[in-house]
């Protein structure tokens, strides 16, 4: 028998660490979500840089979307600091082995390039605000006519987008004293599920433009249980979604099981670090919103929705996103509690 | 620094002293006392240790600083934390195997100095000068022939989590 005693107490750090509460989660989840939207509007623009017909509403949504979700992560992400007033201290110097830093930056040069996005199609897809606006109107009319530009914003969003998505999953596994975090693969895990999320909210928007002429609460409920019947060019592009959307649910289901994997196999606290997901205490919530209807159920549900045996809804997008926010809380609050072991076996 | 965990008697006077010259706020601790007991009756083997900071040859919460706060203060390698230069976001308490970090209540990461106000006069940290068995000694780790190294020779001796691969640099005689 070992027995350890001692009278250490820090607040945050003792006797298990909870250093990171709600707030790193959800900037996580919205950063991984934006940087999903990001590749997915970036490969867009760049196949569709000659083609003025196509419906472009996407392509404003989601970056003005996208700027709004980042500003609410990164005010999250403001709120978890513990000495708020230094914050500008972050761009006064860039840490090379710091992904925090590489973060910082690269949230940085995301606005740009999301208002860049915006105002590509602003003409098409506004009308409207482009007849109110001339001059800006007039800007984006400029950027869209020389494809070069175009596809600079494409390939930006696309590069951004994968770095905003890899970087949140390397700060965790740069953590390496927490070995639930210890492993490289958190960083495509979160692009996945970022680029599943991405999916999972452009699919929502299809839903909710098409709803447009209903009233809002009409528009929830209807497609909720699918009585909304999309028009034909809608369906294809929803099923198109939903065929992507299940691409990345399948690698994000091959990640996550290939981290579980690793880590069982690494070491002692490794091994421990993984029970904790799989059979200790966030294994019902890992298991249930996560894996069961974070990844299987909307598989299946998308799945018979690209083959026309169901109608389609909004609700394998709505699991996609909860899984998504779930992971993050589970992997961050569950990182904390993993540990090595404290016995030094003198 | 090297610890004799033979003459250590878990008194605590090392954590008085340290809350003491450096002000650490009530409920804090940058050292603390670990009793490790192995075995059963009566073949028991019981381990004290003095613990704190490590001050690592590959500290981990330096290279996960974002703002360079967290920092190998030269020449002696002991890591720091420029508290002007700290936005508090935790990172390092994160990236720490032995949990020696806390946010001080103004905000910033705090942890063992070393007392390096006290070493940069020629004087050992305050928990080192107060111990009232002598179990530990503090001293250039660089310099062959400094008393660290010449108990380093002469005793077995172990670190803590090794296998996290950080090369702490508190030494456990044993």
């Amino acid at each position: 028998m070992t027995e350890l005693f001692t009278l250490k107490h820090n607040p945050l750090v003792d006797p298990a660490m909870h250093i990171w509460s709600w707030q790193i989660p959800v900037y996580l989840f919205l950063g991984g979500l934006v940087a999903g939207l990001m590749i997915l509007s970036g490969y867009h623009i760049i196949r569709d840089r000659y083609d003025t017909d196509r419906p472009h509403g996407h392509y404003v949504t989601a970056p003005v979307l996208s700027v709004v979700l980042l500003s609410l992560g990164m005010l999250a992400l403001f709120f978890d600091l513990e000495h708020k007033i230094d914050v500008w201290r972050l761009y006064m110097t860039f840490e090379v082995t710091s992904p925090m830093s590489w973060g910082s930056w690269i949230l940085l040069l995301v606005y740009p390039v999301l208002i860049a996005s915006a105002l590509l199609n602003f003409r098409e897809a506004q009308p409207r605000l482009a007849a109110r606006y001339p001059a800006v109107a007039g800007v984006a009319a400029v950027m869209r006519s020389r494809s070069g530009v175009v596809n600079l914003i494409g390939f930006a969003n696309i590069a951004l987008g994968a770095g905003l998505g890899i970087y949140t999953g390397i700060l965790l596994s740069s953590l390496a004293a927490r070995p639930l975090w210890s492993s490289a693969l958190l960083g495509p895990l979160f692009l996945f599920s970022g680029l599943s999320t991405g999916a999972a909210t452009l699919h929502m928007l299809t839903h909710i433009e098409k709803a447009e002429d209903n009233s809002y609460g009409d528009f929830l409920v209807a497609s909720m249980v699918g009585w909304i019947r999309p028009k034909h060019g809608e369906h294809e592009g929803a099923v198109k979604l939903a065929q992507a959307d299940n691409g990345f649910l399948t690698i994000e289901l091959s990640i996550l099981m290939l981290f579980l994997i690793n880590l069982s196999g690494s070491s002692a606290a490794g091994h421990d670090a993984a029970a904790l997901l799989l059979t200790g205490p966030y294994a019902a919530v890992f298991w249930v919103f996560v894996v069961g209807s974070g990844l299987v159920i909307p598989l299946i549900l998308q799945g018979l929705q690209a083959a026309n045996r169901i109608r389609p809804t909004m609700i394998p997008a709505l699991l996609v996103l909860v899984g998504g926010l779930v992971l993050r809380f589970v992997l961050v609050y569950a990182g904390q509690a993993s540990h090595w072991p404290r016995i030094a076996g003198f | 620094m090297v610890i004799d965990t033979h003459k250590c008697v878990g008194c605590k006077d090392c954590v008085v002293a340290c809350k003491t010259e450096n002000s650490v706020p009530e409920g804090y601790c940058r050292d603390w006392v670990t009793e490790e007991a192995r075995g059963g009756f009566p073949t028991i083997n019981l381990e004290l240790r003095s613990e704190r900071c490590n001050h690592c040859d590959n500290p981990p919460c330096v290279h996960c600083c974002p703002t360079g706060a967290s920092h190998v203060h030269e020449p002696g390698g002991v890591v720091l934390v420029t508290h002007e230069k700290c936005i508090g976001c935790k990172a390092c308490l994160g990236a720490c195997p032995y949990d020696a970090r806390f946010i001080n209540p103004e905000g910033y990461a705090d942890k063992c100095t070393f007392c390096i106000h006290r070493v940069e006069k020629g004087l050992d940290p305050a928990c080192v000068s107060v111990c009232p068995t002598h179990c530990m000694t503090f001293g250039d780790i660089d310099d062959p022939l400094s008393r660290v190294n010449q108990l380093l020779a002469s005793r077995r001796y172990h670190t803590l989590l090794p296998e996290a691969g950080t090369k702490p640099k508190i030494y456990y005689l044993t």
